[in-house]
């Protein structure tokens, strides 16, 4: 078959699978969009109202289904706009493709009218980028993207194509399978390796499961559950590792971390032994790494090689997919694992959790956050999908919310983007349009994308945003209070700062509340939640509420602050 | 710490860019730098010399070995390295003397111009240094390094 490049792109869409492009178009990617006028009812394309917001878009509807997201930009500013989204996706292994446009090849390097070396900006951001020279290679690469995308470490790969290739005709033959001579993911992890680990996990006297986003993206969830209810050992769960064990499991400590319980801290800082399940080592995680795990050795399983000894010395890595390797290792687990020998550690690190809950100082004058966090969890159905923004109401829910499952929390953990929790919450509604989805923001980052309202609105995703809005920068707020002697520094957005809410969602198509008390909240849920329209909660929140316990930064975690000064 | 490392990538556009940026993105200097291709493949290998934090090279090495191009990526304490000097001297100097030193470290007299002669020298790069810093006296006019290559023993 001879096609445009353009009408390769869209055919290998078809041919991958893919239902929905997120994007926005303009002159270099206009090509691409002419063919996919052509392609109407075949293939849907949401117009978001910013690059950014398309692959914020892409990147929660990859995280939500599993699938790899797709967005389309044009050259120049389309691209460097959608950078942000890019590096988020990266930094948290997400798969996606992001296409392109770029001036003609013979304008390349010439300064040309919305020319950017493309290329050169997103490499350090993409698990892959190509530049695309000649229409005969598209197919390939076009395939190598997907096969990129989603194999090994998953992550974001762009493709950047001239306009002139996306004209010019080719030979198009799709390849079925691809093999790459320099890529081999290890999926198989060492025998050896893993029955030493099992031979480790059963002499040790105090071992600690530490769950991280790899154990969601290999879909291992139910092994590891397994793993845990045969060995009965204590497990803690990393930001992005949430919902693969059920917020209720009796053998979680709960999140690990700056932001974590302090049963689940002290259990890392006493362990003897951390089995790492897909997580790395975060330095948000580890606290002072000269004193993280002092007395602990290290099981690390990953699919990427280079996370293994990065931050921390690792007594037996296994290289692997965390599913295979699992499937490996369960047979030797009931084998030589007996969970009566960690009884006594059990009882120790869960007295902690009793010592010091997770808990906050509930109010009658004002609306709490962590209220509003726990509230929600009561109204929402048990499979409601959650996205987050970044900051204080992050942690909050990262703290707060029952989770159930794998991907029903979808935040941006690494690189930690103010602005991705919206455009984030309207990808996953189109992923899953049956279930209700819910955004919680802050006044902060709500502002960033706040222009997706419509988007919302134009293709009926009508998501909730609980905005738990305190009139301030609120994470940067608690660290001036704590740090820098309360001197608040461009943090405080009372005043002129707000908008009015309501009115900005009305604009747009969307319905806003204006909540000052609990039986408010709880009714304006309820509204929003019948409305079918994008929804915001806009909820006055006790201003000056910390989120705790914290680890101070570059504090060994056994130094984790459980109250606020003066209280107790 | 100096380190050496062979890089084993596919020849295309962008590779070098990508390899060179996770030593830039880290900070660290490149000392020296050789890319050829490899004879009767589509590989090319590059060879790099850094200096800096062993635990940094390890990493360094598992990004490298990340990057979809790259192939191999070759660390030894077992490599010969070789290093080549093109020196470029004023006629009026002693040319028997030249000549005589440039034998020393595996070189000869490459070209005679009117004015000027070239002398080049292949041999170890402290070995290099050597023949730079003795030719000194004779004042040359200019000095072009090729940078280290390796293979492995």
């Amino acid at each position: 078959m001879v096609i445009s490049g353009a009408k390769m792109v869209i055919e290998a869409l078809l041919k991958e699978g893919v239902e929905v492009v997120f994007g926005y178009p303009g002159g270099a990617i206009m090509q691409v969009y002419d063919e996919l006028y052509k392609y109407k009812g075949k293939i849907k394309h949401i117009l978001t109202k910013h690059e950014q917001g398309a692959i914020h878009a892409a990147d929660g509807y990859a995280r939500s289904s599993g699938k790899v997201g797709v967005a389309f930009v044009t050259s120049g500013p389309g691209i460097t706009n959608a950078v942000t989204g890019i590096a988020t996706a990266y930094t948290d292994s997400v798969p996606l493709v992001v296409i392109s446009g770029q001036v003609p090849v013979n304008a390349i390097g010439t300064d040309a009218f919305q020319e950017i070396d493309a290329v050169g900006i997103t490499r350090p951001c993409t698990k892959h980028n190509f530049l695309v020279k000649s229409v005969e290679e598209l197919p390939f690469i076009l395939k190598e993207a997907f096969y990129l995308a989603r194999s090994g470490r998953p992550g974001p790969i762009h493709i950047d194509i001239p306009k002139d290739v996306t004209i010019k005709e080719g030979k198009f033959t799709y390849p079925e399978k691809i093999e790459l001579k320099t890529y081999r993911p290890t999926l198989k992890g060492n025998k050896r390796a893993i029955k030493r680990a099992v031979e480790a996990i059963a002499s040790a006297k105090r071992p600690l499961f530490y769950i991280g986003g790899g154990a969601v993206a290999s879909g291992s969830y139910k092994l590891v559950r397994e793993l845990v209810k045969i060995t009965q050992i204590p497990a803690v769960e990393t930001l992005m590792g949430r919902g693969v064990l059920r917020h209720d499991c009796p053998y979680l400590l709960g999140m690990v971390g700056m932001h974590g319980s302090y049963a689940a801290n002290m259990g890392m800082a006493e362990a003897d032994l951390i089995i790492s399940l897909g997580a790395r080592f975060d330095d948000r995680v580890t606290g002072k790494l000269d004193e993280f795990a002092k007395n602990a050795e290290i099981v690390h399983i990953d699919i990427d090689p280079s996370q293994i000894g990065k931050v921390v010395e690792t007594k037996y890595p296994i290289v692997g997919d965390l599913k295979l390797v699992l499937e490996d290792m369960l047979p030797l687990i009931v084998e030589k694992v007996t969970p009566e020998r960690y009884q006594e550690w059990r009882e120790l690190v869960f007295r902690y959790n009793e010592l010091h809950p997770l808990t906050y100082q509930d109010s009658d004058e004002v609306i709490k956050p962590q209220w509003v966090i726990e509230r929600t969890g009561e109204l929402a159905p048990d499979d409601a999908l959650i996205t987050t923004d970044v900051g204080q109401h992050q942690m909050w829910t990262a703290q707060f919310y029952p989770f159930n499952f794998p991907r029903q929390l979808i935040t941006s953990g690494g690189l930690g983007t103010m602005g991705f929790g919206f455009p984030a919450s309207l990808g996953v509604k189109e992923a899953f349009p049956d279930r209700v989805v819910i955004n919680f923001t802050g006044d902060g980052s709500i502002m960033m994308n706040i222009q997706e309202i419509l988007t919302g609105t134009r293709y009926k995703l009508p998501v909730i945003n609980i905005i738990l809005n305190n009139n301030y920068l609120g994470m940067v707020r608690q660290w001036q209070t704590m740090f820098y002697q309360d001197r608040l520094s461009e943090t405080d957005l009372s005043g002129e700062h707000q908008p009015d809410f309501v009115k900005l969602a009305e604009s747009m198509g969307g319905i806003g509340f204006n909540v000052e008390t609990k039986e408010e909240f709880d009714r304006a849920f309820k509204e929003a939640l019948e409305s079918g329209k994008v929804a915001f909660l806009n909820v006055k929140v006790d201003r000056r509420e910390d989120v705790l316990p914290m680890v101070p930064p570059n504090s060994p975690l056994k130094n984790i602050l459980v109250f606020k000064e003066g209280q107790e | 710490m100096r380190k050496v490392i062979a890089v084993i990538v596919e020849n295309e556009h962008g590779v070098l860019a990508r390899v060179v940026n996770m030593f830039a993105a880290r900070g660290y200097n490149i000392l020296s730098l050789t890319v050829a291709p490899i004879p009767n493949s589509d590989l090319s290998r590059m060879t790099i010399m850094s200096e800096g934090e062993p635990k940094v090279f390890e990493q360094i090495v598992k990004q490298l070995y990340k990057l979809i191009p790259v192939y191999k990526v070759i660390e030894s304490d077992n490599f010969i390295e070789k290093e080549m000097a093109m020196v470029k001297f004023s006629l009026e100097n002693n040319l028997a003397d030249i000549d005589a030193l440039a034998r020393c470290y595996n070189g000869s007299i490459s070209n005679v111009g009117e004015d000027t002669i070239v002398v080049s020298v292949v041999d170890r790069p402290v070995r290099i240094d050597n023949f730079l810093k003795a030719i000194k006296k004779f004042k040359p006019i200019e000095i072009v390094r090729s940078g280290v290559s390796v293979i492995e023993r």
